[in-house]
């Protein structure tokens, strides 16, 4: 349930003309806001709550703009000692959006709905979704495309995107209050030895699909697999995702959103903005500090803690960007 | 002499018989933190490869030439295959397609990488 931090447990200065913000409680989810073309105040933090936007054009300097929240990693039919019951910390994390002072435009859920791709697990996970009262945006992780179908039962679920018009494994785009998103398959056909997979036809469309927009449109990249490199010996990045972030060095706000790896890493570079949620179901170590990126077992009174939700503030000012993260743990 | 040559003749179907056994031997990869262990097997022709997942997180074992693929395999589950051979059959995790592993099938049927796991389960 939604929990305020007491305190920031971190706080990062880079030079960027947004600011941005962290904050978790028990469940996950990102909460991000945009305005005018540019990321603006999402009002979560500090008292700042805003009614729920309606879709605003680029030019217009309307606030407040979009808030959306992102959910990831909910893994539901997992059962091992590291969370007895995915679905209960799902609708825990869902119970906290709907919290949200902010009510957010829709969620985006970057993979791993399911821990075994199974159809009562889906089932159970659109379930609990639905009580978001929001639309609900899927990309799918490695978890979801493991039927005799290597991603049938995905896309016959999620396949058509918002518009109808998803293709290939499942990518698609979608404008939303000045803000253009597009949704990457980075799961299958996979190559052994290999990373996260996009893939020639992807890329293609990709290069098609950003074309035509100018530069000064905000765009939001979200996929599973984490597109920038966080840490090979554990799978951790993209092989072509360089190949996709080349396609979007020429826009001036790009954040790229993940998770697959169920922990918050951001790094800013550039006009790019990197941030990859938490999970709603287990956490797992920091790269390199276990044997394996395997689910860590936390003492039952720890886990939500390291669950945690993560709320994103896009403020419009000169000064350098702050990130700041915090859990209740 | 004709006594002896049945002998031998019997001896040689023995010793076949025998190797063949030996040579439809379970060799068992465990995958364990991420890790197909051992790595790198060597066997015999005929030898029956069992991988089990011992991890708490589902893991799938499929060849890089997708001449095999498992279903997924969720913890303690089993999948196991036959290699004729003689050659090398390289494979991965498909989930997780940075845990690489190699059978060599020849007619050694040792196994290799020095870290072999007990054979015969």
């Amino acid at each position: 349930m939604a929990h305020q931090p007491s305190l920031p447990a971190d706080e990062i200065d880079t030079g960027r003309r947004h600011a941005l913000k962290c904050m978790a409680w028990a469940g996950t989810g990102l909460v991000w806001s945009v305005a005018g073309g540019v990321p603006l105040t999402a009002g979560l933090i500090g008292g700042g709550a805003q009614a729920a936007p309606a879709a605003t054009k680029t030019t217009a300097p309307v606030n407040p703009g979009l808030t959306f929240a992102q959910i990831s990693d909910s893994h539901v039919g997992f059962d091992k000692p590291a969370n007895p019951d995915a679905l209960a910390t799902l609708r825990e994390a869902v119970a906290g959006v709907r919290g949200l002072p902010t009510r957010p435009a829709f969620v985006i859920h970057t993979g791993d709905i399911s821990h075994l791709s199974r159809d009562e697990q889906f089932d159970a996970a659109d379930q609990a979704l639905k009580d978001l009262g929001v639309p609900v945006f899927f990309v799918p992780g490695e978890h979801d495309v493991l039927d005799d179908g290597m991603g049938a039962a995905y896309l016959a679920r999620y396949g058509k995107g918002p518009n109808g018009k998803a293709l290939g494994a499942g990518w698609y785009s979608f404008d939303h209050g000045g803000v253009h998103f597009v949704a990457l398959v980075n799961v299958v056909n996979l190559k052994g030895g290999g990373l996260g997979n996009l893939g020639e036809d992807q890329l293609a469309w990709l290069a098609d699909d950003l074309r035509a927009l100018s530069a000064s449109t905000p765009v939001v990249v979200f996929a599973h697999i984490p597109l920038w490199t966080v840490y090979p010996e554990w799978g951790w990045g993209t092989d072509d995702g360089a190949r996709a972030l080349s396609l979007l060095a020429r826009f001036g706000s790009v954040t790229v959103l993940n998770g697959h790896i169920h922990q918050i890493l951001q790094k800013v570079e550039g006009n790019v903005a990197f941030h990859t949620a938490r999970s709603t179901a287990f956490p797992q170590p920091s790269p390199g500090s276990a044997p394996s990126p395997g689910p860590m077992k936390l003492p039952a009174d720890k886990l939500r803690g390291a669950l945690g939700v993560t709320t994103v503030t896009y403020r419009q000012k000169a000064g350098p960007l702050a990130v700041v993260d915090a859990t209740l743990g | 002499m004709r006594s002896f040559i049945h002998a031998a003749r019997i001896a040689a179907v023995l010793f076949c018989a025998l190797t063949g056994l030996a040579q439809a031997e379970t060799v068992e990869i465990r995958i364990d933190n991420f890790t197909f262990s051992p790595a790198e097997v060597h066997v015999a022709p005929g030898t029956t490869i069992v991988w089990v997942n011992a991890d708490d997180i589902p893991h799938a074992v499929a060849a890089n030439d997708k001449s095999f693929r498992s279903k997924v395999l969720d913890t303690e589950e089993k999948y196991s295959r036959t290699v004729a051979g003689p050659g090398t059959i390289d494979y991965f995790c498909s989930l997780h397609p940075h845990m690489t592993g190699r059978i060599i099938v020849d007619a050694g049927g040792s196994q290799g990488s020095g870290t072999s796991g007990p054979a015969g389960h």
